[in-house]
């Protein structure tokens, strides 16, 4: 137990965790959205979010992309390995929405039946980028090389951590003022509430339900592109720990409530870089089960409960 | 409203099998039983298979070996798993993603006890002052492992079994990846990334003088795990028709009902959990034995994802049908050995066709088929 190398560092510690944690909480915003409308764990959302990171490379490497480019080319890969990764992303969600769950929806199947369809799905996804893409890990371009910003005390915040966290955040606060505020939001709360009598008032349930991974969708492309820039690389089957650990932050903050994803996903994230820290980084992985156990035995609900709609309809 | 789901052509795929079960059922008992004999006869007589015009069967002429009975030792152990994972899945409806974890144990349990190269035999050797060559016995190390799988099972259950369904899931997964890494990450009394090798069978440590169950011949091993399959279905079968199998079944399709019933189901979840674990224990431990070496490696979370279709592919519920995937995902790869890339990609497909044209599986348990057909009813037509 290394006590001092944390505590000595605790600051650097914590903006580490955080700029981790920011992509969990993008993910999970997909876990959760899904499930505060449809009380179903989207399994094949961690495949989502490993196709948005492909489709970052291939966006990438199509524009010729290469290490350390200059401020105005960067910014050019950044936006195009954005847009590139939430299309890719967003339709893969929504594709998964059609094939995997749509029928069984109409069949009314019993919540088993949607995970392991979900399971399915995400087997085929990964499997066919593993034999597409080969089983190895794929390097990706170095867009945006690490410099450190600025230091507060002994703690020096990089460019990459500045921009994963207020990415997150952005994107974060959009998505909360257009589920609380717009039109469509409202129509996502109503179905999340009760899906029937949002009929009756005229939501079309189908198109909420396509919306809502649809968003998912693209907040998963938007955290592939971050892990691109700060991981500088991916493998076929990248999304299967970061989708656990992303569901794991979703049940910690209140399984279907989007602040509580994003309050999820940072503690996680914070939580690991600690035990990582404290131990080795062999053991963070123990770490986030052990703590969504613990969650989920004392606050089963998480730390700000569910709700998509129902704390403040 | 069936008028509704019935004009899709997809759905009579659904009804396929439906009429062979109950013809099968309308024989006389002693008809049934000369067939089960039968049966259980050919599937002794499985690894010497000669039948002309069965032959094809074999998958020597792609191993270019006499592996034959090591690929049907294989489908036994899985088939072990598949019908220990059928006690949680099935009967009593939790769905557990970290099954893995409960055959890791298992073999870990054999592997730690009976090697005399593990950390842990050492370290007892030297606290009781025993001989170099002292480990314990291949026979006392079964009720050690059955022990170590039943309360893993019952101290993952404790906490989870609580939570809803899907919860569950998840930190099952969890579960069975940290026993993994937990295993990994601790050489010290676990042998760590290298894994432990000369685990016992039956006649002691691997070595040349094992004349029944050594490492080349694997018929006999074969042999002991249809006898262990055969005896534990006969147990299972047992327990389903007891008034625990009816507690599972009453707990599966309605939680509440069954709790003002009185059946209180976290104790009946729990059972489920801890039995589904022993037999996982068991056929890791069997795997193990025969083995004679395991690494961390071999324990990975596709294999959990893969014990779950069998079970469901195969029609979740039944055993005839449990063991009939598990059969099919054991030997269908080895059968096709060329295509060994595909594999996961064709499990996943499986995965998602059979759930949308056919969930009740394979061979569906009658119960189970009616369940789904209920809620298909519910369902007003047009939504």
């Amino acid at each position: 137990m290394n006590f001092d190398e944390l505590f000595g560092h605790l600051g650097q510690h914590t903006v580490d965790g955080l700029a981790k944690g920011s992509i969990y909480a993008l993910v999970a915003l997909g876990y959760t959205l899904v499930y505060g409308v449809l009380k179903l764990i989207n399994f094949a959302h961690s495949e989502v979010f490993m196709v948005g990171t492909f489709a970052v490379l291939g966006t990438w490497s199509m524009l010729g992309a290469t290490d350390n480019p200059g401020f105005g080319l960067m910014l050019v890969f950044l936006v195009a390995g954005l847009v590139g990764g939430a299309l890719a992303s967003g339709a893969t969600a929504v594709a998964v929405e059609r094939i995997a769950y749509k029928r069984l929806r109409e069949m009314n199947a019993p919540p088993l039946i949607f995970l392991i369809t979900a399971i399915g799905l995400s087997l085929v996804l990964s499997e066919a980028f593993g034999l597409w893409q080969g089983r190895l890990i794929v390097g990706m371009p170095t867009i945006l090389p690490q410099e450190v910003l600025f230091t507060i005390g002994n703690t020096g915040v990089t460019n990459t951590q500045l921009l994963t966290v207020v990415a997150a955040l952005v994107m974060m606060f959009a998505l909360d003022q257009f589920i609380n505020r717009t039109r469509y939001g409202r129509g996502v709360r109503a179905v999340a509430q009760n899906p029937d009598t949002a009929a009756l008032m005229g939501v079309n349930k189908d198109r909420v339900i396509m919306l809502i991974f649809l968003l998912g969708g693209l907040l998963a492309g938007a955290a592939a592109l971050l892990y691109a820039i700060r991981y500088g690389n991916t493998r076929f089957n990248v999304g299967f720990l970061l989708g656990l650990k992303a569901f794991t932050a979703a049940v910690l903050g209140g399984i279907g409530n989007l602040r509580g994803a994003l309050l999820g996903g940072l503690l996680l994230g914070v939580v690991e870089v600690y035990a990582a820290t404290l131990t080795s980084s062999n053991w963070e992985d123990v770490a986030a089960f052990v703590v969504l156990v613990v969650v989920l035995l004392f606050r089963p609900t998480g730390l700000l409960g569910e709700s998509l709609g129902r704390a403040r309809a | 409203m069936t008028e509704v789901t019935r004009n899709n052509p997809l759905d009579r795929i659904r009804d396929l099998t439906g009429g062979v079960g109950s013809r099968f059922r309308a024989l006389p008992k002693w008809q049934r039983y000369a067939a089960f004999l039968a049966f259980v006869v050919f599937l002794y007589y499985l690894p010497l298979l000669g039948i002309p015009g069965l032959v094809w069967l074999r998958t020597d002429s792609i191993d270019g070996g006499n592996n034959w009975a090591g690929v049907l030792f294989t489908c036994a152990i899985y088939v072990l798993i598949a019908i220990g994972l059928n006690v949680v899945i099935g009967l009593a409806g939790l769905l557990d993603l970290g099954y893995v974890g409960f055959f890791a144990v298992g073999a870990y349990s054999v592997a730690l006890f009976g090697s005399r190269q593990s950390p842990v035999v050492a370290a007892l050797q030297n606290r009781f002052n025993l001989s170099e060559d002292w480990a314990v016995t291949w026979a006392v190390c079964i009720p050690i492992a059955l022990a170590i799988a039943m309360i893993s099972g019952v101290l993952l259950g404790w906490p989870t079994l609580r939570l809803r369904g899907d919860y569950l899931a998840i930190v099952t997964l969890g579960f069975g990846e940290i026993i993994r890494i937990v295993v990994r990450n601790s050489p010290s009394w676990s042998g760590g990334p290298s894994g432990v090798a000369a685990i016992p069978g039956p006649q002691g440590a691997p070595s040349p003088d094992n004349t029944v169950f050594g490492l080349i011949d694997v018929k006999p091993w074969y042999w002991l795990a249809l006898t262990v399959v055969l005896l534990v279905v006969f147990g299972v079968r047992r327990l389903e028709n007891s008034r625990v199998g009816r507690a599972w079944l009453a707990v599966r399709e309605d939680e509440d009902a069954a709790a003002v019933m009185g059946v209180y189901p976290f104790k009946f979840k729990l059972w489920a959990f801890a039995i589904g674990a022993a037999l996982g224990g068991l056929s890791g431990f069997l795997f193990a034995s025969r083995g004679g070496f395991i690494e961390p490696e071999q324990f990975n979370a596709q294999l959990s994802i893969l014990f779950v279709a069998m079970v469901v592919v195969g029609g979740s519920g039944n055993m005839a049908g449990v063991a009939l995937g598990a059969f099919l995902l054991a030997y269908l790869p080895e059968r096709f050995r060329d295509f060994n890339e595909w594999r996961f990609l064709v499990f996943g497909l499986a995965l998602v066709l059979v759930m949308l044209l056919r969930p009740q599986g394979l061979i569906p348990s009658r119960r189970r088929a009616r369940e789904l057909k209920d809620r298909q009813e519910e369902v007003a037509p047009g939504v």
